[in-house]
């Protein structure tokens, strides 16, 4: 799973959606795996507008990323930094957690990563 | 005729095989009427008039299986959407779907990058797939498109887990466990409707404010009730046919609906 898929992801138990803590999961004990992929600055600039920039920031640093800037770029300041660009590219599209945990800071639940897929399944005393 | 994903590595004792349902969404997704509706809605570039593009599309499927209607949206993003800047993911609650929908959208993907020669990639960012029940591990309000090939078949009881069963990717299976594997990618139910049903009543909360969902129901399922109900959320919900396989005349009729709301000033 890419480490892009992390800003759409929340726990899965109903009673954490509403809790602020619930969201982002947070990567444990992760094993990540580099694929290289064309760059493509155009799209970058266009998933942009689509992230939650502070819950990115706490997964690059929670994966040992570079700090990411406080407030996102502008898609124009973003094309002009051929740096960010490429730094955006590596952690969002190329770099995949293969294996590992996901946990709710809320109810302290740990989805399990294998072989790249979380498992989202909640035990029956959860549903 | 855009190709079909290959899902030969597929293993159909455990992973629903494509079939008439699965077919049906794909020939329904690339009818003209629907890539003129998704192209309006999400290419960047249709409405030269917005000054900002609009933001790229997250597309997802509930219940992949083998993912052949995931990677065959991923990989013809282009002719689809108008655009190749799309992002997708999928939900299943079998791992060993969620192992082959990988697969099959990644040999999708290379397919299509052949097929266009040098020319740009006509095919979508995939994300990746996750075991899960139905959005439950989805941001709300996230999903653009949604798509879903529900359990739809009438069935006295909903699958239940054999004791023995473990979901993650076991090295072996044993025939109660693939016979409950397939079993939740058919069996629905009351009216084929058990699981259909709870995520009707999920899609104002899943979909983004210019979602759209597709859902494959048959005619046992009452689809006109269904289309009724969704219009009782609110006087802006749409839930249309777009799709079907009228002309067979198996017991098994099957239709699409699209449901979105409908926003334009």
């Amino acid at each position: 799973m890419k480490v892009l898929s992390l800003n759409f992801l929340t726990c899965a138990v109903k009673a954490c959606k509403s809790s602020s803590d619930s969201y982002p999961l947070h990567p444990q004990d992760a094993e990540l795996v580099q694929d290289e992929i064309e760059l493509n600055p155009d799209m970058l600039i266009n998933v942009l507008p689509r992230l939650d920039w502070t819950a990115l920031r706490t997964t690059s640093s929670e994966l040992g990323f570079p700090a990411l800037p406080e407030q996102a770029p502008t898609a124009e300041e973003l094309q002009a930094d051929e740096k960010m660009i490429r730094d955006l590219h590596h952690l969002l599209l190329e770099t995949q957690i293969s294996e590992g945990k996901l946990v709710c800071a809320n109810c302290g639940h740990q989805y399990a990563v294998k072989e790249g897929i979380a498992n989202f399944l909640l035990p029956s005393h959860l549903v | 005729m855009l190709p079909t994903p290959d899902t030969s590595h597929v293993p159909y004792e455990r992973v629903y095989e494509p079939a008439e349902d699965s077919f049906l969404l794909l020939d329904t997704l690339s009818s003209a009427s629907e890539t003129q509706y998704l192209h309006e809605t999400f290419s960047p570039d249709a409405s030269s008039s917005s000054p900002s593009p609009k933001a790229i599309p997250f597309v997802v499927e509930l219940g992949t299986g083998s993912g052949v209607v995931l990677a065959f949206i991923t990989a013809h993003a282009k002719t689809l959407f108008g655009t190749n800047q799309i992002l997708t993911a999928g939900v299943d609650m079998n791992a060993f779907a969620c192992r082959a929908t990988i697969k099959t959208v990644e040999k999708a993907q290379a397919d299509s990058v052949a097929e266009a020669g040098g020319n740009e990639k006509p095919h979508g960012l995939y994300l990746g797939s996750v075991m899960g029940d139905l959005a439950a591990p989805l941001r709300n309000h996230s999903v653009d498109v949604l798509v879903f090939n529900p359990p739809y078949v009438p069935t006295s009881e909903m699958p239940s887990r054999p004791e023995t069963f473990t979901e993650d990717l076991p090295s072996k299976t044993s025939f109660d466990d693939d016979s409950y594997l397939l079993s939740l990618s058919y069996a629905g139910g009351r009216d084929g409707m058990e699981t259909t049903d709870r995520l009707i009543d999920a899609l104002p909360e899943i979909l983004s404010p210019r979602g759209c969902a597709y859902i494959l129901l048959c005619a046992q399922n009452k689809p006109e009730q269904v289309k009724a109900r969704i219009q009782t959320f609110g006087s802006e919900w749409r839930a249309v046919t777009v799709g079907s396989s009228g002309k067979t005349a198996g017991w098994e009729k099957l239709q699409i609906v699209r449901i979105w709301r409908d926003i334009s000033p």
